[in-house]
C-alpha cells in the first residue's frame, strides 16, 4: 500500500516536472509510426460502394433497398403530419388532401396521454401541442415528430429481433455484446459519417442513423428481459406443449413486456436526441432550426426551437414512462373493436371532421398565423441586455478561468511524452485490474498514437478532464445536498431529471449566447450536460448507506459533519466512482457536439469529416474517442469494483 | 391386485457439472461426485407409479425432488437412465413427439403458480388448448368447465394479480387439467400458501382426484401433507431414494435414522390403519363394520363413542375386529 502510494506520488511529480520543462508537443508520436488508417477505411468504403456485390446484387442496390424500406413509412408519416397529399412540385404544388389538422393532432396527443396514464397526462400532452402551435414551431415539430414516429418502431423492432436472436443463439450474443459496448461509446456524430456516405444527405439517411443509434439499449433490454422470465413460466410453456415460436410469441414476450417497455422509453429518448443531431445530415425539423440559429448566431430563433425541443422531450419522456408502467395492466374489454378502442374512434372522427371542416374554415386546419406569438425579440433583447450590462463580468470570468485553469491543464496534457502516458495507463491498468486491463489500456493508447490524432486526442483529454473536474466539483456537493433532506432531494431530482431528457444540442444555445464560441463555451456546455450522473450517483450512494452504520455513528457521538465525512462519504465511494464514470462518458459524447462551437479536438475532426463526407477520417476519429471512453470506463469500473470489494471485505 | 404401471423410471441420473456423463456412468457415490466439483441432483433413482395412484415425493430442500420430477416430465434432460410412460421411453422421443405427449397426456402444477400475468383466468386456463390450435369457442367452453370444477365460477375475467394465492393456484390446477391429462405432476403446489388455505386446497385436491382418478406425482416437503394425500411416499436424500412405502409403513418401519427423523413427530393415529391393529375373529355384539384401510384418527371418535368392538373388512370380507382399547392405545401413541 505504502509502496504504491509512493510510486503514484513519484509519477505525479514526474508528470508535473515534465509538463513544466518540456515544450508542448515535444514527444508526440512520430510521423513514421502513424498508420494511414483513414485512407484504408475510405478505400474499403469506396470499394464497398463501387464494386462490392453478392452475386448479381451490388452493395449499392442493397443500400438503396434499405433506404427504400425506411423511406416509404417515413413518407407516409410526413404525408400525415406535414405535407398532406399534393400534386405538382415546389411552390406551385396544390394540396389535394391536407395533413392532419392541428386540432386532430392535439386530440390524438390528449388521447394518447389518457390511454397511457390519465387525463392529466393527456392534458399535458395536449398543452405541448398548443404550445408548439402558439410559438410558431408547429411545422418543424411535426417534421421531427414524423421522424420519431417512424424511427421508434423501427428501433424497437430491430432491437427486439437482435435481442431475441442473441437470447436464442449464444454465438450471436457473443458477437453482439462487445459490439453494443463499442456502439454506446462511439459518439453520435461518428454514426453520421458512414451513413452519410452510404445513403447520401437527406431525411432517410438521418432516419437510418437515428435507428442505428437508438437500437443498442433495446437489444440489451430485450436480452435481459427474456432472461428474467421466471424459470417456472418457461417450464410451464414446455409442459403446455408450446413450439419454440409459440413460447416466444405467446409466453415470453408478453411476460417480459413491462421490462421491454423500459427499453422502448430509452429508444424514444435516444431517437429524439439523434433526430436533432442528425439535422446535420438533413433530418430537418427542430434540430435544423437550432443548427441554423447556431450558425447564424440567431439567439431568439435558437432559444425558441430549443425550448420546443425541451418541451417535446419532457412530454415524450412522460408518455414513454407512463406506457412502460402501464404495460401488464391490461383490462379486459368486451364488444366490437370500436367499443374496445373508444379513444381511437374519437381521434379518427375528429381527424375526419376537422379535415372536412378545414376546407371551409382554415383556422381548424392550420393554426392561424395571427395567433402565433414570437419570443425572438424578447430573447434577443434579454441577451443584449445581459451583454450590455454584464459583459465585463462575464468576460472577466471567462478569461480568468481560461488563464488560471484551462490553459495550464492544456499545457500539462500537451507536454506529456506519449511513452510516458502509455506507461502510466498500463501501470494503472495493471494495478486496478491485472495484466488483461493493463494490456487493454496499452493497446488502446497505442491505437490513438498510431492514428496520427495525438494532438486532438490530448485536446479531447484536456477538455474532457477539466469539464469532468468542474462537473464533479459542482455535482458531488449538489448530490450531498440532495441526500441531506427529502425536500432538497425532490427539488434537485426534478431539475436533474429534466436536464437528462434534453437532447445534447440544446445545451449549446445559452452557452454560445453568453460566452460566444471557444473552449470555455465548450466546457460550460459539457459541464451542464455531464452534471446529471455526478449528482444522481452521489445522492444515491449516500442514501444507500445502511441505517445501522449511521446509527452506530450517532450513538458514538459523531456530529453530522463527522458522520458525512467518516461514514457516509467513504461508504458511497464506489457509487460516486460509477457516477464519475458516467460523467466521463457523457462528457465525451457532448464534447463531440461542441465541435459546433469551434473546439479543436477529436470531435472537430469528426465534424470536419462529416462536412467532407470523409468516412475514414470520421471513423478513425470516432474510434479514437471510443478508445478514450472505453479506457476511462474500464479503469474507473475496475477502481469502483476494487473500492466495493475493500468495503465489503472490511464490513 | 396392484394396478398396472403408468410411469416408471430406471436408474435415472442427473449430475450437474463439467463432466456429468462420466460420473453417472461410473455410478459414483456422493463423496466422489462432490469432490470432483459436481452436483448429484438425482442419483440412480428407479421407481414405478401405478395407474390412479397418488405418489408423493418428499425430502429436505435441495434433496432433488424438483429435479427428479423435471426429469420424469423431461423438462430437465437426465444424464442417463430410462423413463417409461405407458411403456414408451420418453428419453428417446423426438421434440415433436414430446410436444405431442405434453399437449395431451401430461399436466403440471407449479409452486409459484406460473400463471401468465397478461391473460385472464379464462385465457390462462384455455392457454394449453390455444397452443394446440383449438378454436376459441371450443377452448373457452372447456376452460369454463374446469374453472367451475375448481370453484372459480364468476372470476373468469379476472387477472391473476386480482386473485389471492389460493385462488391463483386453483387457476393453476384448472389449467393443468384443461387438456385432460392422464399423468399429473404437482411440484409443491401448496407450499406458497398459508396453512389454513393449504388445508382447504388439500381437501379440494382430494375431491378432484376422487372425481378424475389421475395418476399423480406430488412433491412436498410437508410430511403432514404427504400422509394426508399419499398412497405411497418416496423419501429422497441427496438425490437418492431412501425408502418408498405407504405412510403407515414409513412411520412404523422407517428404513433408517433419516426417515425416522422425518416421521418421529407424526401422530400415529394419522397413519395407522384399522387393518394393522385388527385382532383375529369377529366377537359378539359388534357396533358396526369399518374398512381395513380407514385410518385410526378418522374413526376413533366413532369407535370410542360406541364403546364396543367394530368388525373390520377388506374388499367385503371380514378380516378381524378392533376394540376401543386398541384404538385408544394408538391415539396415545403406544399401539400399532
Ligand atoms: N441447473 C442447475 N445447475 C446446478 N445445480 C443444480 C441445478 N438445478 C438444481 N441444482 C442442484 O440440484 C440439487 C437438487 O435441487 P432441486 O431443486 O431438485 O431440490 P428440491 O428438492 O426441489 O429442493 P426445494 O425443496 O428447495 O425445491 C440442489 O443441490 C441444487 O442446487
Ligand atoms: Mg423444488
Amino acid at each position: 500500500m505504502m509502496l504504491w502510494r509512493g510510486i503514484w506520488a513519484l509519477l505525479a511529480v514526474a508528470a508535473l516536472v515534465l509538463a513544466v520543462l518540456l515544450p508542448e508537443g515535444w514527444m508526440w508520436p512520430a510521423k513514421e509510426m502513424q498508420l494511414p488508417m483513414a485512407r484504408w477505411i475510405s478505400a474499403g468504403m469506396k470499394w464497398l460502394t463501387d464494386s462490392a456485390a453478392i452475386g448479381p446484387v451490388s452493395f449499392k442496390d442493397l443500400t438503396r433497398g434499405f433506404a427504400a424500406v425506411v423511406e416509404a413509412p417515413y413518407e407516409a408519416a410526413r404525408v400525415l403530419l406535414v405535407d398532406g397529399i399534393t400534386e405538382g412540385k415546389g411552390r406551385r404544388a396544390a394540396t389535394i388532401v391536407p395533413p392532419l389538422s392541428w386540432v386532430a393532432v392535439t386530440v390524438a396527443a390528449v388521447a394518447l396521454g389518457h390511454y397511457a396514464r390519465d387525463l392529466m397526462l393527456g392534458l399535458l400532452a395536449g398543452a405541448l401541442m398548443i404550445y408548439l402551435a402558439v410559438f410558431g414551431q408547429w411545422e418543424s415539430a411535426m417534421v421531427t415528430l414524423a421522424s420519431i414516429v417512424i424511427a421508434v418502431p423501427m428501433g424497437v423492432a430491430g432491437g427486439l429481433a437482435l435481442g431475441i436472436a442473441g437470447w436464442r443463439w449464444k454465438p450471436v450474443e457473443r458477437v453482439l455484446m462487445p459490439l453494443l459496448d463499442l456502439m454506446q461509446t462511439i459518439p453520435t456524430f461518428a454514426y453520421l459519417v458512414p451513413v452519410l456516405v452510404l445513403f447520401g444527405f437527406g431525411p432517410v439517411a438521418a432516419l437510418l442513423a437515428t435507428v442505428i443509434y437508438a437500437m443498442p439499449p433495446m437489444v440489451r433490454v430485450t436480452l435481459v428481459a427474456l432472461r428474467a422470465v421466471p424459470a417456472e413460466i418457461m417450464d410451464f410453456a414446455a409442459m403446455a406443449g408450446c413450439t419454440p415460436g409459440q413460447r416466444m410469441r405467446k409466453v415470453m414476450l408478453p411476460v417480459a413486456l413491462p421490462d421491454l417497455m423500459v427499453g422502448v422509453n430509452q429508444v424514444i429518448m435516444l431517437s429524439l436526441n439523434m433526430v436533432i443531431i442528425a439535422s446535420m445530415i438533413g433530418a430537418g425539423g427542430l434540430g435544423a432550426d437550432v443548427l441554423e440559429s447556431l450558425r447564424r448566431l440567431n439567439i431568439g430563433g435558437g432559444i425558441e426551437a430549443g425550448l420546443a425541443i425541451t418541451a417535446l422531450a419532457v412530454v415524450l419522456d412522460r408518455l414513454g414512462q407512463a406506457l412502460a408502467e402501464r404495460a401488464g395492466g391490461r383490462q379486459a374489454l368486451q364488444g366490437p373493436w370500436w367499443r374496445r378502442h373508444p379513444r381511437l374512434v374519437l381521434v379518427l372522427a375528429v381527424a375526419l371532421a376537422t379535415g372536412l371542416l378545414g376546407l371551409v374554415l382554415p383556422a381548424v386546419q392550420d393554426w392561424p398565423k395571427g395567433w402565433t406569438v414570437t419570443t425572438k425579440g424578447f430573447w434577443s433583447g434579454l441577451m443584449e441586455w445581459i451583454n450590455v450590462n454584464y459583459f465585463d463580468q462575464l468576460e472577466t470570468f471567462r478569461v480568468w478561468m481560461l488563464e488560471h485553469l484551462m490553459l495550464p491543464v492544456k499545457r500539462f496534457f500537451f507536454a506529456l511524452p506519449w511513452p510516458f502516458v502509455l506507461a502510466v495507463l498500463a501501470l494503472a491498468g495493471w494495478r486496478l485490474g491485472g495484466w488483461r486491463l493493463s494490456a487493454l489500456a496499452a493497446a488502446l493508447c497505442l491505437f490513438v498514437a498510431v492514428t496520427g490524432l495525438w494532438e486532438q486526442a490530448m485536446m479531447t483529454l484536456y477538455l474532457c478532464g477539466i469539464s469532468v473536474l468542474v462537473a464533479m466539483a459542482i455535482g458531488v456537493p449538489l448530490g450531498i445536498w440532495a441526500a441531506s433532506s427529502p425536500s432538497a432531494g425532490r427539488g434537485i431530482g426534478g431539475v436533474v431529471d429534466t436536464l437528462q431528457t434534453l437532447p445534447s444540442f440544446v445545451y449549446l444555445i445559452p452557452v454560445v449566447m453568453l460566452f460566444r464560441v471557444g473552449d470555455f463555451s465548450a466546457m460550460v456546455a459539457v459541464v451542464l450536460f455531464a452534471l446529471v450522473p455526478a449528482v444522481k450517483y452521489t445522492a444515491h450512494g449516500l442514501r444507500s448507506v445502511p441505517a445501522e452504520l449511521i446509527e452506530a455513528g450517532v450513538v458514538s457521538g459523531a456530529t453530522r459533519g463527522q458522520i458525512l465525512r467518516k461514514i457516509r462519504l467513504p461508504m458511497a465511494v464506489p457509487m460516486i466512482l460509477l457516477g464519475l464514470n458516467q460523467t466521463i462518458l457523457l462528457a465525451l459524447s457532448m464534447l463531440v457536439i461542441t465541435a459546433l462551437v469551434g473546439t479543436r479536438d477529436l470531435g472537430q475532426e469528426v465534424y470536419i469529416a462529416l462536412t467532407k463526407a470523409d468516412v475514414g477520417r470520421g471513423l478513425v476519429a470516432g474510434l479514437s474517442i471510443a478508445a478514450i471512453a472505453i479506457l476511462a470506463d474500464r479503469l474507473i469500473g475496475a477502481a469502483a469494483k476494487g473500492a466495493r470489494e475493500r468495503l465489503e471485505g472490511a464490513g | 391386485m396392484t394396478p398396472p404401471v403408468k410411469l416408471a423410471c430406471r436408474h435415472v441420473w442427473k449430475v450437474y457439472g463439467p463432466h456429468p456423463e462420466r460420473l453417472a456412468a461410473a455410478g459414483a457415490d456422493l463423496d466422489a461426485i462432490r469432490a470432483s466439483g459436481h452436483v448429484g441432483a438425482v442419483r440412480d433413482v428407479s421407481l414405478e407409479v401405478g395407474e390412479g395412484e397418488i405418489f408423493v415425493i418428499m425430502g429436505l430442500s435441495g434433496s432433488g425432488k424438483s429435479t427428479l420430477v423435471r426429469c420424469l416430465s423431461r423438462l430437465v434432460e437426465p444424464t442417463s437412465g430410462e423413463i417409461l410412460y405407458d411403456g414408451e421411453d420418453l428419453l428417446k422421443a423426438s421434440p415433436a413427439r414430446m410436444i405431442e405427449i405434453r399437449r395431451h397426456r401430461m399436466g403440471m402444477v407449479f409452486q409459484n403458480f406460473a400463471l401468465l400475468p397478461h391473460l385472464t383466468v379464462l385465457e390462462n386456463v384455455a392457454f394449453p388448448l390455444e397452443v394446440q390450435g383449438l378454436a376459441r369457442e371450443a377452448r373457452e367452453a372447456r376452460a369454463r368447465e374446469v374453472v367451475a370444477l375448481v370453484g372459480l365460477q364468476g372470476r373468469e375475467r379476472h387477472f391473476p394479480r386480482q386473485l389471492s394465492g389460493g385462488q391463483q393456484q386453483r387457476v393453476g390446477i384448472a389449467r393443468s387439467l384443461a387438456v385432460e391429462p392422464d399423468l399429473w405432476f404437482l411440484d409443491e403446489p401448496f407450499s406458497a400458501l398459508d396453512p389454513l388455505i393449504r388445508r382447504e386446497m388439500q381437501d379440494e385436491f382430494l375431491r378432484i382426484q376422487r372425481q378424475l382418478k389421475k395418476t399423480i406425482v406430488f412433491i412436498t416437503h410437508d410430511f403432514d401433507e404427504a400422509i394426508r394425500l399419499a398412497d405411497r411416499i418416496a423419501i429422497m436424500k441427496d438425490g437418492a431414494l431412501v425408502q418408498v412405502a405407504s405412510p403407515e409403513d414409513l412411520v412404523l418401519a422407517p428404513a433408517d435414522d433419516y426417515v425416522r427423523a422425518f416421521t418421529a413427530h407424526v401422530a400415529r393415529a394419522k397413519v395407522v390403519t384399522l387393518g394393522r391393529i385388527a385382532a383375529a375373529g369377529v366377537p359378539e355384539g359388534i357396533a358396526g363394520t369399518l374398512p381395513a384401510a380407514a385410518r385410526v384418527e378418522d374413526v376413533a371418535e366413532q369407535v370410542v363413542a360406541a364403546n364396543a368392538p367394530f368388525a373390520v373388512e377388506r374388499d367385503g370380507q371380514a378380516v378381524g375386529h378392533v376394540t376401543p382399547a386398541a384404538v385408544i392405545a394408538v391415539l396415545v401413541g403406544r399401539g400399532g
